[in-house]
């Protein structure tokens, strides 16, 4: 059913004329990638990961043996609904700004007894493993689905660290000089026929947010913004960024707060 | 880029809460903090990547906009530092430049140097090829635009070795300079734009 | 235990929509692993969907379908707090039962 669909969204785009690379003309295939988008956000393969979030999160798992059913995700203990349209943001507990995937470590960790060494080990999702914090984010996610982006701007620690997150996204340095800028910084770019957003701006900085977390349907994983960050750095050919640290939570604070006012749908679907 | 006034124009414009006013002071030291605390080594991939050599901190000083006179200088010093084919020959096998075109590996921390160009992510090439990427112009007819004599051929492979001695602040990485590629695969690349045999040129 | 199915049925009139997205690897047999080495078929080989205790829909499938497939189809019929289960059973001889009662109309 869902190759029927493929092959036909496939059929429409592969017959759209490839237009010139002017940077005023439209490209009429983005409408159709986005239409593909649409369809097949319908029964998202994700929603298999909300269903097994959800179970991790009521759970009694660790050295401690505990729910996360008390986990303050910045709407108070054991609040998940709206939570993480309004990540990320500052904690006072841990004196922290931090984004829903770090925030779910941090709850695990100090609820439930794991440690960071062992959540970061191997925190990315392979064919045959998705590691508990990706379904436990898209589970999160979930909950916010129809909500407006509201990544408060309220505390000094969230304004510094949208500003620690533009810099860090503007800045240039690794082996091909790249910063997120290179990529996303500027409109009606693409890489191979990859668009790139523009995320300095707020009509575009949605599509950081949107999507995420995704299921990705080459090699059928579910992959959350934790994963997204740590493959750019790879392809910006600089080292790698600390799993679910405050270098990221910045960087997605600059990001989620420029797509702030548009609703977040939930979990995406990708190629 | 011209980042700065495009965001303050952006700022104007929609009246975002988190625009309003512009910082109170410089956050790249406090990124460059963070980063260098939560950043670690990875394959060919050191930490030293993170230090800022003079072109990188000049264009994330200037927002990739920077003077007249602080261009010209750095420009001169990292053309100075080409290294120009010791055989005087800048054309390679335009066959096996398609093929490094392509190939949009090397240098990120699961692979080294000397194995593509990452051409296409960015440029269109050659004709056949529509999966291409538009983050630099076109560089289809490159010759057949430009002309295929020796000064073209020195300023196509120069671009390759290192873009940033003819504009500093662009946004194409400095494949020579950094040993993403190796001598014959620039000489290569030389000739899909310059041989009037390419594919590029017809 | 398997992983649970996610099952959405809508009813329009007397026809309740159904969508069953099924969690399961789906390897084709076909695959190697990262070692070189030939993953086994491990794919569902029937599902049946039963209304209120009776079948309604039985499919034999191969291992051409994709990882966490969705299959749709529409029961004539129903109507709102009818029970729909859908089973399915792999070649491992995995099996998983999920319902949901069907709600009020579009």
């Amino acid at each position: 059913m869902k190759q029927a669909l493929v092959l036909g969204i496939v059929a429409a785009v592969a017959a759209a004329p490839w237009l010139p690379a002017a940077a005023q003309t439209p490209d009429p295939t983005a409408a159709e990638f986005d239409k593909f988008r649409e369809i097949m956000e319908q029964d998202n393969p994700a929603e298999l990961f909300e269903v097994k979030g959800e179970e991790l999160w009521r759970a009694r798992r660790g050295p401690k043996n505990a729910s996360l059913e008390q986990c303050d995700l910045g709407l108070g203990p054991g609040v998940v609904k709206g939570a993480y349209a309004q990540l990320p943001r500052y904690f006072a507990d841990i004196d922290r700004v931090m984004d829903a995937e770090a925030r779910i470590v941090h709850c695990m960790m100090t609820l439930q007894g794991f440690k960071y060494e062992e959540l970061a080990k191997q925190p990315f999702s392979s064919l045959t493993r998705t590691p508990e914090p990706v379904s436990l984010v898209t589970y999160v996610a979930a909950q916010s689905r129809g909500m407006k982006i509201a990544s408060p701007q309220n505390h000094p620690r969230e304004r510094d660290a949208y500003e620690t997150g533009k810099a860090i996204f503007h800045y240039r340095a690794g082996a091909f000089d790249f910063s997120c800028a290179s990529c996303h910084g500027a409109d009606d770019k693409r890489i191979r026929t990859q668009p790139l957003p523009n995320f300095t701006k707020p009509e575009q900085a949605v599509r950081a947010v949107q999507g995420w977390p995704g299921y990705r349907m080459t090699g059928g994983v579910m992959h959350s913004l934790q994963w997204r960050m740590n493959d750019c750095y790879r392809q910006q050919r600089f080292p790698e960024p600390g799993y679910a640290s405050e270098t990221l939570s910045a960087l997605l604070t600059y990001l989620t707060v420029n797509a702030n006012g548009h609703v977040y749908r939930g979990p995406g679907i990708k190629r | 880029m011209r980042r700065a006034s495009v965001v303050s124009l952006a700022c104007v414009a929609l009246l975002l809460a988190s625009c309003a006013a512009p910082p109170s002071r410089d956050y790249q030291p406090d990124a460059l903090a963070l980063m260098k605390r939560d950043f670690q080594a990875k394959g060919s991939a050191g930490m030293d990547r993170l230090n800022e050599d003079s072109v990188q901190a000049a264009c994330n000083k200037f927002q990739d906009d920077p003077p007249q006179e602080v261009a010209d200088k750095l420009q001169k010093e990292q053309f100075s530092a080409i290294k120009w084919p010791a055989d005087g020959k800048l054309l390679g096998d335009w066959k096996a430049g398609e093929r490094i075109a392509q190939n949009g590996q090397g240098m990120a921390w699961n692979d080294k140097g000397g194995v593509g160009g990452s051409c296409y992510n960015c440029h269109q090439v050659g004709p056949r090829e529509s999966s291409f990427g538009t983050v630099g112009p076109s560089l289809y007819q490159f010759a057949k635009k430009r002309g295929y004599g020796a000064d073209i051929q020195r300023y196509a492979y120069g671009k390759i070795y290192n873009a940033k001695a003819y504009n500093l602040c662009s946004q194409m990485p400095r494949f020579g300079h950094v040993r993403a590629l190796t001598e014959q695969q620039m000489k290569d690349l030389t000739a899909l734009l310059m041989d009037p045999a390419s594919p590029v040129n017809q | 235990m398997a992983d649970p199915m996610k099952i959405r049925a809508t009813l329009q009139g007397d026809v309740a929509d159904v969508r069953v997205l099924m969690a399961h690897p789906m390897e084709t047999g076909q695959r190697k692993d990262a070692a070189g080495k030939i993953v086994p078929m491990h794919f569902i080989q029937t599902i049946t969907a039963q209304l209120n205790g009776k079948t309604v829909f039985n499919a034999d499938v191969s291992q051409a379908v994709s990882r966490n497939p969705v299959f749709a189809f529409k029961v004539k019929g129903a109507k709102a707090g009818d029970k729909l289960s859908v089973t399915w059973q792999d070649n491992k001889g995995d099996k998983r039962t999920d319902e949901v009662v069907i709600g009020a109309g579009s």
